[in-house]
């Protein structure tokens, strides 16, 4: 391309942009559009939690703090062997440190932790950052639920495992029926 | 002339150079950012971000003004005023309008405006000198350097126009004008913008100020309002050189109705210079320091020097 050519295609360009109209969204009047997965804040689903302490351990930035005491649950039945537990006390991330890798989210083996895309919690107070477990419960209620798969998407787990069963039981019993069809006294598929 | 003609002709004047670069900056945020599918500054002063200078004016002025130790103090807190003052210097002799309409008719009024402006870019020079930082020096020897280089064209540009009206007043050369010198003198009108722009250290002619390499040229070591005046300098010289511009090669205020709309032509023609100006920043990337001097003295002398044969002969011929 000549020099002469290039210039009057910068010139062109910048033109035809001018007179479009800009894609820039004015963020506080419009409030932006977040894709499900966003991490915008860490949630806490408290019943799900073990106190396996695998997030905090596994924090890059130390950004977790959970306490917990054991507590003896008596014998349920008559001879039995008592049960422990632990039960949480405080579970805290500082947002001020996290570095919003989502490490706690992948690892927790209970699904009790969970990204939000609520971004606004901007504070003046930096020690206001550390969202204690009451805040990161009503986090929760903030998370969107999981975006339907892809068409042509492998089938999850837990589903493809429930349908395996299902799949075998209705096999069973549609043996056991023609088994019975062809002699009651034979006395299988009973169970 | 009575002192009320006097006072009213200054405050015009120096009205017309508060605000005009206003609106230059202004306009230059607001379409740079169309250019660049972006909407620039809108919230300060609520429509538009119309109060974007404004409230970049308060921000300069509350700014520490910082003075480097090694610095030459006097010279380095003159020479902002030694950059913007020559442009309100040359104002006072651009014609607005008609029968008058200027601030002060000078009879030579071309070796007025070019000598003025030329002290003008001598602020860059005497700020990257007395800054006592290696950048700052780079930035002001490489305006030096493009100083000498392109006022010669500047200068034959203005001088084949002067030769095409037999004047040098600027009111007399418009009262000569006619409609077909916009295309005689087209080369020259070319080449005395180009040159404008050159010596403004606008994009793509910026090699002194190319924030990538030097840091802010002449201007590194400068803050607060002494930098804002700086800032100034440079709307007010994109106000005067398309000014001069229009008045030398577009007719100033020749158009339609010029009896009383004149001062719009003149307006509209700097308008849609200062456009051009703008445009040129973002659509152009910058020339390096040697392509500049190689663009004035192969490109833009020898196309002046041709402009003012060109004008010579066809002066010689309709006698």
């Amino acid at each position: 391309m000549s020099l002469g050519s290039g210039l009057a295609k910068g010139l062109a360009i910048t033109l035809r942009t001018m007179t479009r109209r800009a894609v820039t969204a004015q963020y506080p009047e419009s409030q932006p559009e977040l894709p499900p997965r966003s991490r915008g804040v860490i949630g806490l689903f408290e019943e799900n939690c073990t106190v396996c302490m695998l997030c905090a351990r596994e924090c890059p930035d130390w950004c977790i703090y959970i306490d917990s005491h054991k507590e003896t649950l008596p014998a349920t039945t008559p001879g039995g062997r008592d049960r422990s537990r632990n039960v949480l006390d405080r579970f805290a991330i500082d947002f001020s440190l996290c570095m919003y890798c989502g490490i706690c989210v992948e690892v927790c083996p209970f699904d009790a932790l969970f990204w939000s895309p609520e971004f606004e919690y901007a504070t003046t107070d930096i020690s206001e950052l550390t969202h204690e477990r009451e805040k990161l419960r009503a986090w929760m209620w903030t998370v969107p639920e999981p975006p339907p798969l892809d068409p042509a998407a492998e089938e999850p787990k837990e589903i493809a495992a429930a349908r395996k069963a299902a799949e075998k039981a209705a096999e069973k019993a549609a043996r056991a029926a023609e088994s019975g069809a062809a002699g009651p006294d034979a006395g299988e598929g009973s169970g | 002339m009575d002192w009320l003609d006097v006072a009213v002709r200054v405050l015009a004047v120096l009205v017309a150079f508060l605000v005009l670069p206003l609106l230059v900056g202004q306009l230059e945020h607001k379409a740079m950012a169309h250019m660049q599918g972006r909407v620039g500054p809108m919230h300060a002063g609520g429509f538009h971000g119309w109060a974007q200078l404004v409230a970049d004016g308060v921000k300069f002025a509350q700014k520490e003004d910082t003075i480097p130790d090694g610095a030459d103090r006097l010279i380095f807190r003159l020479a902002p005023g030694v950059a913007l003052v020559p442009y309100l210097v040359v104002l006072i002799a651009i014609p607005l309008g008609p029968d008058g309409m200027v601030g002060q008719a000078v009879d030579a009024g071309i070796f007025f405006v070019l000598a003025a402006l030329g002290v003008g870019v001598l602020g860059s020079l005497i700020a990257g000198w007395a800054s006592a930082n290696k950048y700052a020096l780079l930035g002001g020897l490489r305006t030096a350097a493009q100083l000498m280089a392109y006022e010669l064209p500047l200068l034959l540009a203005a001088a084949s126009v002067a030769m095409a009206a037999g004047t040098l007043s600027l009111p007399g050369i418009l009262d000569a004008f006619e409609w077909w010198w916009v295309p005689w003198q087209l080369v020259g009108a070319f080449v005395f913008f180009t040159a404008g722009l050159a010596e403004l250290q606008r994009p793509p002619f910026d090699a002194p100020i190319a924030p990538e390499e030097i840091i802010f040229g002449a201007y590194t070591e400068y803050s607060g309002l002494r930098f804002a005046l700086f800032l100034l300098a440079e709307y007010a010289g994109i106000v005067v050189v398309s000014a001069l511009t229009a008045v030398l090669f577009l007719g100033g205020w020749h158009g339609p109705w010029s009896d009383q709309l004149g001062w719009l032509w003149t307006l509209l023609k700097t308008g849609v210079l200062c456009f051009v100006v703008i445009w040129a920043r973002v659509a152009w990337p910058r020339l390096r320091a040697d392509q500049i001097q190689k663009f004035a003295w192969t490109v833009l002398v020898p196309l002046a020097l041709a402009q003012i044969a060109f004008t010579g002969v066809i002066k010689v011929v309709t006698g």
